[in-house]
């Protein structure tokens, strides 16, 4: 990414009220073109009302920017044509065919060749030999497809995708995430949100958000960085009895078994190498290791909630 | 584990009870629905209509026709609204509906009753609904023979003979024959479209919110109003072929005489076709899932079907219930169909029941135009 590179997304202090509880509190975001970028954040911290305004389905209550070069405040319209929106459930016609549905998406975006274009994206997303069946007997997987194709259908510049992978098996999410990919270097820009650390990792870049505020922002190391967080792993006997004794002291934040280990982190090293030096006994082999993305995610969160709530 | 565990029941009827009261629409309704057809059936239907609008063509000035009048009022049957020399005049009246009834009263109504010549007077009815005027034509027979008991005294007295001293004669027009059907088929046309129309649209905007299909449509550049006319147009054609199927029943089932133009009959039901869809969208803009907009749409019908003087008589009914009815669409549809089909009114004749119809889907389309804006931002 260059710093040159046009921007697809610019907007600062983009704010959002419902009935007196602010649910987007004044964010800022720049998104290059081309790039993949990752909304990561806890349900209900304002996600989805930030994309809903980027698209043109709600207007902001303070804040200004651009999306795709067009006036979020005033060229609604003119967004709506440029963007492909995939809304967090499932939001295509059940009672139509998986060619119907996109027949009738196509119409809406007055595509010129329309039957060539259904056929094309039916041909790229897999679902050519699926196409008369209703949409409504899908798996999840195969309705993330018909989404997916159905929100490129007019060749946006943008997609925003909120929360596409819930519900949707492991290799389902890999094959998605390689098609993001692909759209990714065909130049068109993508912002997603995702509960899952392994596909905010899959990003270019990052942003955190929590009841309504950016926390941080970047690259994934940046972000992992910028938390300035130390782990370490425990292995020995008598785990959970260590776990409990450990939460709660000085400078320990998290506690986290992983089958045979566990994770105990801090943002003040000294402190927990103290704690841990204090209660492990002989038979426990401590290592320092390498933060991971959803320990500072967790932290993160927590710290948040002192701060806003 | 046991085959029936009391536990396992209740727990489940305490969730039902749960999810009723969550469910604020419905519980309303659950009241609300007994309620309206207790007032309903009650108090506003009433099968034998009084104080039926009545004019009067007065061509004697004598005492015993002035005896006659005041003994028609009396029975309750007839109010006069209008007395009037023209024959033209009272014809015009019961073309628009204005009055049920015309009394004409003949000349010499007086000196012929002295004389013994056993006068007739002329009662036309507007029968297009005959439960509306039986009540009232028996009444008329009653009074044939007693009517003048008051002024037939003394020296008069032997004009009481046995046969009665005047002579009526009941012309029913539009429905001469005072067949049911004549009235209830045409009347049909307005409550297949009511029903169907309604809750037709009410449930079709309500199920692409419930299903979140909504939110993605918003998203696309259709506009608002390109959504709600093109979810309401489909519907439009298919109000047409429920009227067209109406039309063709009541022509080669029942043999209704369709005497006025099927031109503007067709036209006019565009208009109420819309009144019944505006309805619908402002309930799906109200309806929070698909049940509520099935029962909103079943309490607007109730009052449609009994108050609009589809299944019982509207001049029958208390001036509170007339008033509802006045402001249903579907009691001016009755009456233009009615009109149209049975008396062959023409526009300037219906035109009295149109601009109601249109200020209702005036109303209704504001406010539902605006809470359907609501539900966006």
């Amino acid at each position: 990414m260059t710093a040159t590179a046009e921007l697809a997304i610019d907007v600062t202090g983009v704010t959002k009220r419902f009935g007196g509880k602010t649910v987007v509190n004044g964010i800022d975001l720049q998104v290059e073109t081309g790039e993949i970028y990752g909304f990561l954040g806890p349900n209900g911290s304002g996600k989805t009302t930030f994309i809903r305004m980027l698209c043109g389905l709600l207007t902001p209550d303070a804040g200004s920017g651009t999306c795709l070069g067009r006036d979020i405040l005033h060229e609604q319209a003119l967004i709506k044509s440029e963007v492909g929106y995939m809304t967090q459930r499932f939001s295509y016609y059940e009672d139509l065919s998986i060619r119907e549905n996109l027949d009738f998406i196509a119409r809406i975006y007055g595509i010129s060749d329309r039957k060539a274009a259904v056929d094309r994206s039916l041909e790229r997303l897999g679902l050519a030999n699926r196409s008369a069946q209703l949409a409504g007997q899908l798996s999840g997987g195969w309705k993330q497809r018909l989404a997916l194709a159905a929100c490129l259908i007019h060749g946006p510049k943008l997609l925003l995708l909120d929360e596409p992978t819930a519900g949707v098996d492991p290799k389902a999410r890999r094959e998605f995430w390689d098609e993001i990919h692909r759209l990714s270097t065909e130049g068109i820009t993508v912002l997603i949100t995702t509960h899952y650390m392994d596909e905010a990792e899959r990003c270019h870049r990052l942003a955190c958000l929590a009841y309504g505020n950016l926390l941080v922002r970047g690259t994934v190391a940046e972000v992992i960085d910028a938390a300035h967080l130390s782990t370490w792993s425990v292995t020995g006997a008598d785990l959970p009895a260590l776990a409990e004794s450990l939460k709660g002291q000085p400078g320990v934040e998290q506690v986290v078994p992983f089958g045979g280990t566990i994770h105990v982190s801090g943002r003040d090293a000294p402190k927990v190498e103290e704690a841990l030096a204090g209660l492990c006994s002989p038979g426990h082999q401590r290592t320092r290791i390498k933060s991971g993305l959803e320990d500072v995610f967790i932290g993160l969160m927590d710290h948040a909630k002192d701060n806003f709530s | 584990m046991r085959a029936f565990s009391f536990h396992r029941l209740w727990a489940i009827v305490m969730k039902e009870f749960i999810q009723m009261r969550r469910d604020r629409v419905t519980f309303a309704m659950m009241i609300g629905i007994p309620l309206l057809q207790l007032t309903l059936f009650g108090y506003a239907i009433n099968s034998d209509p009084k104080h039926l609008p009545t004019a009067l063509r007065l061509a004697d000035q004598g005492p015993f026709a002035r005896t006659l009048v005041a003994e028609l009022t009396h029975s309750g049957y007839f109010d006069v609204v209008r007395v009037t020399g023209s024959e033209a005049e009272v014809e015009r009246l019961l073309r628009l509906g204005d009055v049920q009834f015309v009394v004409n009263i003949p000349e010499d109504f007086t000196r012929k009753v002295l004389r013994g010549e056993r006068p007739t007077v002329l009662v036309e009815a507007d029968a297009t609904d005959p439960a509306a005027t039986g009540p009232a034509i028996s009444a008329v027979s009653a009074l044939a023979s007693s009517a003048l008991d008051r002024d037939l005294k003394g020296a008069l007295a032997r004009l009481r003979g046995s046969a009665p001293p005047v002579n009526f004669e009941v012309h029913a027009h539009y429905n001469p024959e005072n067949i049911t059907q004549f009235n209830v088929v045409p009347g049909l046309m307005g409550v297949v479209l009511t029903m169907t129309m309604v809750v037709i649209t009410a449930l079709a905007i309500t199920r692409e919110r419930e299903r979140g299909t909504m939110e993605n449509l918003l998203a696309t550049p259709a506009r608002p109003t390109e959504v709600m006319v093109g979810k309401i147009l489909p519907y439009i054609a298919v109000g047409y072929i429920q009227v067209s199927l109406i039309l063709l029943a009541a022509r080669f089932l029942f043999g209704v005489p369709m005497i006025g133009s099927l031109t503007l009959l067709y036209s006019v039901s565009l208009l109420f076709i819309a009144a019944n869809l505006a309805m619908g969208i402002t309930f799906s803009t109200l309806a929070q899932n698909q049940l509520q907009a099935v029962q909103m749409a079943f309490f607007f019908f109730l009052p449609s079907i009994l108050l609009s003087g589809f299944m019982f008589p509207f001049r029958g009914m208390p001036v509170w219930a007339q008033w509802i009815g006045t402001c249903l669409p579907i009691t001016h549809f009755l009456r233009i169909v009615r009109g149209i089909l049975l008396k062959g009114n023409g526009l300037g004749e219906i035109y009295p029941e149109i601009w109601p119809i249109a200020l209702f889907v005036l109303v209704s389309m504001v406010i539902g135009v605006k809470r359907y804006r609501q539900t966006l931002d």
